[in-house]
């Protein structure tokens, strides 16, 4: 299978402060990674890095073969301005063809197309009209994923997708986007603390706190020191 | 009704009312374009931070008027906002003074520096009615010459063509300035476009409202419109519209009763708010019923 993404000796923090080290890890097409993590153990760093959003204090992230930066599908948690933000669905799954556009103004009819064709696959043709800020939490988690879809062509950044919502909208969300892992050969990334899900969903497993405790495939985790001591403290049965 | 019909038709034929219309409708247009975005953005505040410094700068450009003759104070006033408008957003994002911090600071310090200097060096006989001026617009609107209307006409279709253009662009780095980067959108150059806009139109907007004022004209037609539409489109539509016809209803109304113009224009938006609030709260209760 061909590599997509490689860091290797990845340090990363702001200024001089280190939040987190020594990570190398090497993610291949169609591969579903769990990254793993308590709070602060610098989950959101090390996504900020992948997405080019924060730089690294030394180390490398590279993209290679076909897969370019601007090519990474990404569905950020929600922030505070979109809760009142009057914008339609159809208006925020389309700003996901951005990055096809360039310096052209407008939108073409292929990326329009795309858009439409992205709301279908998430089933929320009919809400295409809707306020964002008037739907449910899981409609809205499937709206960014659509337009995240828009602009991800072998890739998929996820940042907790899963937080605001309830547990049928949590699992409606992680078989939509175990579909498209398998049915589309979408590469998917996605950052979590839910041990149990990452277990059922999960082909390769980061486990951070500070620094890599563990990367691997997820059979080799599950027999692993550190996953079997995070599973028992999150309390569950690792082979459930 | 007819007498004020007939007093309208008096007034419009002077061709400096004509231009007092003219040019308050563009600004009109041009700030609740931009309102929509800057108060999306939690930026409300950069307008007025940023008027005040257009009055600083204002002030320093007339105390230098006893050492040098400039021609238009807008040769200073401009750059100076402008700089401001950049370094304000610049730094609002990762500084050691916080973003509404920085502003306040700016702002009251522009204001003060501006009101000295203004006492300090204005040859004119009559400092508090110029400070006034500057401060709520008053006449100025009615003293426009030709070439202001054609500077403030240019700079206008500047703003909106630049809107037109970047409408998709201003709407994704709103929406979601993350995402916007991480899928290759250079979100740091539409935010400091943005800035540069904010800043000409609050220099235009001087004239009409004058510089404490101008906030209004910024962010009431757009919270207006947002009671109501529930699509970035409709929204930015429907504030210019209510923005447009606002300037349009305050320009008559004071022209008829010698109010002053700025203050009965934003005196208009307050009531479309209202109204629209008022619409919107009856909208939520039916819908729940």
């Amino acid at each position: 299978m061909a590599m997509q993404l490689q860091c290797k000796n990845l340090v990363l923090g702001y200024e001089k402060n280190i939040i987190l080290q020594d990570l190398n890890f090497t993610v291949s097409n169609g591969d579903y990674l769990f990254i793993l993590g308590e709070n602060g153990s610098g989950k959101s760093t090390l996504m900020k890095a992948l997405l080019g959003l924060n730089a690294q204090i030394s180390g490398e992230i590279n993209f290679c073969g076909d897969t370019n930066k601007n090519q990474i599908g990404y569905l950020p948690q929600q922030t505070i301005t979109q809760k009142d933000f009057p914008a339609s669905v159809r208006e925020i799954v389309q700003s996901g063809c951005m990055n096809r556009c360039g310096l052209r103004p407008f939108y073409n009819k292929q990326e329009k197309q795309l858009a439409l064709d992205m709301m279908e696959k998430l089933e929320i043709t009919h809400l295409a009209k809707r306020c964002y800020r008037e739907l449910s939490g899981g409609q809205q988690q499937r709206v960014l994923l659509a337009r995240a879809l828009c602009s991800a062509r072998k890739m998929l950044l996820l940042d907790e997708p899963v937080t605001a919502l309830d547990a049928k909208a949590t699992h409606e969300m992680y078989e939509l986007i175990a579909n498209l892992n398998k049915k589309d050969n979408m590469t998917i990334i996605m950052i979590s603390h839910d041990i149990q899900a990452s277990v059922k969903y999960a082909s390769h497993i980061l486990h951070i706190g500070g620094k890599q405790l563990f990367y691997g495939s997820k059979i080799d985790y599950m027999n692993s020191k550190v996953g079997q001591a995070y599973f028992s403290s999150s309390g569950g049965d690792i082979y459930g | 009704m007819a007498e004020l019909w007939q007093t309208l038709i008096y007034y419009f034929q002077f061709p400096l009312v004509q231009y007092a219309l003219i040019v308050s409708l563009l600004i009109a247009l041009c700030s609740s374009l931009l309102g929509v975005t800057l108060v999306l953005k939690r930026f409300s505040f950069i307008g007025d931070g940023l008027s005040h410094v257009a009055f600083g700068a204002m002030a320093v450009s007339a105390s230098l008027h006893t050492v040098i003759t400039i021609e238009n104070d807008m040769i200073l006033v401009l750059p100076i906002t402008v700089l401001s408008a950049i370094f304000l957003l610049r730094t609002s994002q990762n500084a050691k003074i916080k973003g509404d911090a920085l502003i306040a600071m700016i702002s009251v310090g522009a204001l003060a520096i501006g009101y000295l200097l203004m006492n300090l060096f204005s040859n004119s006989a009559n400092i508090s009615g110029d400070v006034c001026t500057t401060l709520f617009g008053a006449t100025s609107i009615l003293t426009l010459t030709i070439s202001e209307v054609w500077l403030c006409a240019i700079m206008a279709l500047l703003v909106i063509i630049i809107f037109i253009l970047f409408y998709h662009k201003i709407f994704a780095v709103t929406f979601d300035e993350n995402f916007a980067t991480a899928t290759g959108v250079n979100a740091n150059a539409y935010n400091l476009l943005i800035a540069i806009i904010t800043a000409l139109i609050i220099v235009l907007a001087m004239n009409l409202v004058g510089s404490l004022l101008i906030s209004a004209l910024i962010i009431f037609p757009s919270l207006s419109a947002m009671r109501i539409f529930k699509s970035f489109q409709s929204v930015i539509i429907c504030s210019s519209i209510i923005s447009v016809i606002c300037a349009g209803m305050g320009i008559i109304l004071s022209i008829l009763y010698s109010t002053p113009a700025g203050a009965t224009i934003v005196v208009a938006d307050i009531a479309v708010f209202l109204l629209f609030s008022l619409v919107s709260c009856f909208m939520t209760k039916r819908a729940h019923a």
